[in-house]
């Protein structure tokens, strides 16, 4: 059948399948077949429309068959609720919360199930055994194993990637949405409750958008770096993306079914009484936490087992370190966000009273468990981006990185200290105020490993040769707006003056200049950066340079004004704001600023997505990077390396004659 | 060298005219209590540093930029051949490190200093609940919507909530602290600049959180006194004029948060509008009709579970009864009546 035949084949069926499937589970679950509000029916028959497309594209994507098992596990796991009240007598026998909340568990694994990576598993219990998978898919477009479980940590490493751009863009457009809101005071187009679910889902979406995006870095770029061929489990790789798709869907179906009101810190008891939108949130979030736990596991293996030979750790490229840094804290961290959300779930579901007090709960319970994680999250966003920082500087300032020890450990520094602070969040939380102070004190250490980084980049920029294509103007950016960001911490950490910034615009402009610095900006430096690796093209200079400059010149002006508004007493989280305040000038010139970021994400993402298929072919190696991945051909070869090499020198000796890194066994000497 | 003492004396220059200039700005709301002042002292040392460290950092960022950018002719020059300096990197760890410790040194003398009791405090207790604030004066025996305090004296709030995590924020005091269910936390206030202040719910507590909002009045001492004393001896709704009880009942609306709920504008929100609401008739969840008159308004405010209108979810706080007082349901209802 030709391809229009297939997609209209696919559509019908899947529209048909959805409003069938629809009507039946009314009647199984004994209500009138049609319903008077039609909406519920429409959006099923347009998922399932969906995915009947995606299966008339190419019927053997995993996407799509992962998505059908989504549904069907859906499906059971209302019925199987139903069944079981039905069964025990309890009354009502169709209680939309626990079945939503069995179908949302089965579902993602019907997911896992559909999509394939849990193939290989099931039949290693059989006593089968099944071979590493190469290459696409035998007779498929090379482009079909994007859609699917594949085990190439290159590929994985796009998934990632482009998974997390497209969050991004989710959760800027919910940005913008509430942002439009607050241009003047007053409500103008969104009730109350649903500006709550937007900064809501716009915080959780931005999270697991960033945590892709460090991801598709971490996966595509260390096993390069290192010499390895891929990385250690790549079946384990594989399930650790695609178990963040469901997790991902979760989070975003919350938006329909009644939101949830409680910001994306789910702080209860609020988050125990909310609507069932704050179920769909926290079981997406405890889901898509394997894929940070496992993704963590795998590449402090890779990392300690699988370097080239004569790769010391002290000579590994200092991306790598804070690659491991950063895993290091998603693997003992991420626990604590999935346990705090469970059991906000099951006090919601069996009335367990971990937090209500009426029920004999401890409402700062909460707090504690919560910012356990969710204070050194804030490290596993920021220490890749610091590092890509730190990796790129070299390169365009043509000599060594200052100070490499220092940094590496800097970041170790962090990821240790970022576990003893948590409770700086809670100064105004009603805690024992013993607590405050040494609190207080361990969080200002922070600084002090964060200082070091600033001054070495300085080091490393002193009396070179700086060149400033796209991604080193990222990278000074980068390093500009996360300095705006670290210095407005002290005032937050010192307890008197955070009695007054807590909970204010201050913390919110503060935040966003930490992940903007920490994050988006190296971000976007690393993907000009690795550009012509990836795709073996190159990207348009001048556009990437028009994205930098609106980018930077609408996120200084945004955390800015926010900060500035913070301290003069505006609230976080407001629908509405005291024009009596005098903030509503500073809200206008914030909303025009984020229209700014904005429209220039999407200049950017629009480059790249052109150039990867018209930009110019992209020389070998573009920026002159020591790095060992330049010495290979662009896009890199299914299995990296054809020959492994050896490392027979330090990594950033850029200007150093007769220098060399890498040594590859056919070819004596090839420097930077 | 020559960069280096170029760059020296850019800093030092600019770093000093920042600072003159951040200090001219007005960072803060106006200070109104004994509180505000330390706390501000110590934000203005804390910008003094933000200055001078934001300067370092962008001046030697700026200056390499322009300094030691790559010119015409020079496509294949490298830089300079150095990998770092131990003395360098112990200097910048251990003066940032006595820095923050001496700046976490002052927060405890500061947070000591603001949060220590006073033998003559007073005591209010705040409730706070979804979406408004009461407040009552143990010693007086005396609850009210509105927070009166006298000015410069010290005031310990004992605060529970009811429902959700609150928080107690007035900016022009500085101080904020959650209300928690479960538990009381304590806040101590020494306003001392007379004036009329908000408390805005600091922390996000459901749908009405934007508007959860109340009255304070920082009054003198005998102005404090006499409205005690009137609280203890309630006025008669029939001593007042008819425009009087409207005003007041104005004044209990906003402070008692009724109106972060109900709109006077007939705008829909998360309760019925009071806008032409008394007189009209009323269908309520069970179907049945009744008409809003005086009682059923009273009972409403009094039990608002027992009528609920149809299409709203009966989510009315209900214990209105312990902190309005008969004359506030009164002005309340004569308020309604006045909205055609």
């Amino acid at each position: 059948m030709k391809l229009g035949g297939r997609l209209l084949l696919g559509l019908i069926i899947g529209v048909v399948a959805g409003a069938v499937l629809y009507t039946v589970m009314r009647i199984i679950l004994g209500m009138p077949a049609w319903a008077a509000n039609p909406w519920p029916m429409v959006a099923l028959a347009l998922t399932t429309g969906s995915i009947g497309l995606l299966w008339g594209i190419e019927p053997s994507l995993g996407l799509a068959r992962g998505l059908m098992g989504m549904v069907a596990g859906f499906v059971v796991g209302l019925l199987v609720t139903y069944v079981i009240r039905l069964v025990l007598g309890m009354d009502p026998a169709w209680k939309p919360e626990p079945a939503w909340v069995v179908g949302a568990v089965l579902g993602s694994l019907g997911f896992l199930l559909g999509v394939g990576v849990m193939t290989d598993w099931l039949r290693w219990t059989r006593g089968e055994k099944t071979p590493e998978q190469h290459g696409p898919p035998k007779g498929k477009p090379a482009w079909v194993r994007y859609f699917g479980a594949d085990q190439n940590h290159k590929v994985i490493g796009v998934q990632y990637t482009v998974t997390g751009i497209l969050l991004l863009g989710a959760a800027g457009t919910f940005a913008m949405i509430f942002r439009t809101e607050l241009t003047n005071p007053g409500m103008d187009f969104l009730s109350a409750d649903l500006f709550n679910t937007f900064i809501s889902i716009h915080g959780i979406v931005m999270i697991a958008s960033i945590l892709m995006g460090i991801g598709g870095l971490m996966n595509y770029l260390v096993p390069l770096m290192l010499g390895a061929n891929d990385m250690a489990f790549p079946r384990l790789n594989s399930f650790g993306f695609w178990v963040a798709v469901p997790g991902a869907i979760l989070i975003l179906m919350a938006l329909f079914f009644g939101g949830w009101n409680t910001g994306w810190t789910g702080y209860a008891p609020l988050s125990v009484r909310g609507p069932l939108g704050i179920d769909f949130f926290m079981i997406g979030v405890f889901i898509f936490g394997f894929s940070s736990i496992l993704g963590a596991v795998n590449l402090i293996t890779t990392v300690l087992t699988m370097r080239a030979p004569g790769m010391s750790m002290f000579r590994m490229p200092i991306f790598v370190w804070a690659a491991l840094a950063t895993s290091l804290i998603q693997l003992t961290g991420t626990q604590f966000i999935g346990l705090s959300f469970l059991m906000v779930v099951l006090e919601r579901l069996f009335h367990m009273g971990f937090y209500e007090p009426s029920l004999g709960g401890k409402v700062l319970l909460f707090q504690h468990l919560f910012w356990f994680y969710s204070h050194p999250a804030v490290y596993i966003f920021i220490l890749p981006g610091l590092g890509i920082i730190s990796e790129l500087l070299p390169v365009f300032a043509r000599k060594p990185l200052f100070g490499y020890k220092w940094i590496a450990l800097s970041s170790m520094a962090i990821a240790i200290l970022g576990f003893l602070v948590w409770a700086h969040h809670m100064f105004t939380s009603g805690m024992s105020a013993s607590l405050r102070v040494p609190f207080m004190y361990s969080t200002m250490l922070v600084a002090v490993p964060t200082g070091v980084k600033f001054f070495s980049w300085l080091g490393t920029m002193w009396r070179g040769k700086l060149s400033f294509p796209t991604p080193m103007l990222f990278v000074l950016t980068s390093i500009a707006v996360f300095l705006i960001g670290g210095l407005t911490g002290p005032p937050l950490a010192t307890v008197p003056t955070d009695l007054h910034l807590h909970d204010s615009y201050y913390v919110v402009g503060h935040f966003h200049a930490t992940m903007f610095g920490g994050f988006v900006f190296p971000f976007f430096a690393a993907l000009y950066f690795w550009f012509p690796k990836i795709t073996g093209r190159m990207y348009n200079e001048r556009l990437g340079k028009i994205h930098w400059f609106f980018q930077t010149v609408g996120f200084y002006t945004m955390s800015l004004y926010m900060m500035r508004a913070g301290l003069l007493g505006m609230r976080r989280r407001l629908v509405d704001y005291d024009p009596a305040l005098g903030v509503a000038g500073f809200h206008h010139v914030i909303t025009m600023a984020g229209w700014l970021i904005f429209l220039s994400v999407v200049v950017g993402v629009l480059n790249l997505a052109w150039s990867a298929r018209r930009g110019p072919v992209a020389a070998l190696n573009p920026w002159e990077s020591r790095s060992p991945e330049w010495l290979l051909p662009s896009p890199v070869p299914e299995h990296n390396y054809e020959e492994p090499f050896e490392v027979v020198g330090e990594p950033y000796d850029y200007g150093i004659p007769d220098s060399v890194y890498v040594r590859m066994h056919s070819e004596p000497a090839r420097a930077g | 060298m020559k960069h280096g003492i170029r760059v020296s004396v850019i800093i030092a220059v600019l770093s000093a005219v920042m600072i003159y200039w951040a200090r001219t700005i007005q960072w803060m709301p106006v200070e109104a209590s004994r509180e505000a002042q330390p706390i501000d002292w110590l934000f203005g040392l804390h910008i003094d540093v933000i200055t001078f460290l934001y300067v370092l950092v962008n001046g030697i960022l700026v200056y390499s930029i322009i300094a030691f950018r790559r010119k015409k002719g020079e496509e294949e020059a490298v830089g300079a051949n150095f990998h770092g300096h131990t003395k360098l990197e112990i200097f910048w760890t251990v003066i940032p490190l006595i820095t923050v410790l001496f700046f976490a040194y002052l927060g405890t003398l500061v947070l000591n200093d603001i949060s220590a009791a006073a033998a003559d405090e007073m005591e209010v207790k705040v409730t706070a609940r979804q979406w408004a604030w009461s407040f009552e004066y143990p010693e007086a025996g005396v609850k009210s919507t509105e927070l009166y305090l006298p000015v410069g004296r010290k005031v310990k709030l004992t605060m529970v909530s009811q429902d959700v995590i609150h928080s107690f924020w007035v900016p022009e005091f500085r101080v904020k602290m959650d209300t928690v269910p479960g538990i009381t936390t304590t806040l101590r206030i020494t306003p001392d600049r007379e004036g009329t202040y908000k408390v805005r719910c600091a922390e996000l507590c459901g749908t009405a959180h934007a508007a959860m909002l109340g009255t304070i009045r920082v009054v003198s001492q005998e102005e404090f006194d006499q409205w005690l004393q009137g609280k203890q001896a309630p006025t008669n709704a029939s001593e007042l004029s008819p425009e009087e009880l409207v005003t007041l009942g104005e004044s209990t609306a906003q402070a008692a948060g009724c109106l972060a709920c109900h709109s006077v504008d007939g705008s829909k929100s998360v309760g019925p509008t009071w806008k032409g609401l008394f007189g009209s008739e009323r269908t309520l969840s069970d179907g049945t009709k009744v008409t809003a008159d005086e009682a059923y308004l009273k009972e409403s405010i009094l039990e608002p579970k027992a009528k609920v209108v149809e299409g709203y979810p009966g989510i009315m706080p209900t214990n209105f009864g312990e902190t309005l007082s008969e004359l506030d349901i009164q002005a309340l209802i004569a308020y309604i009546r006045s909205l055609k």
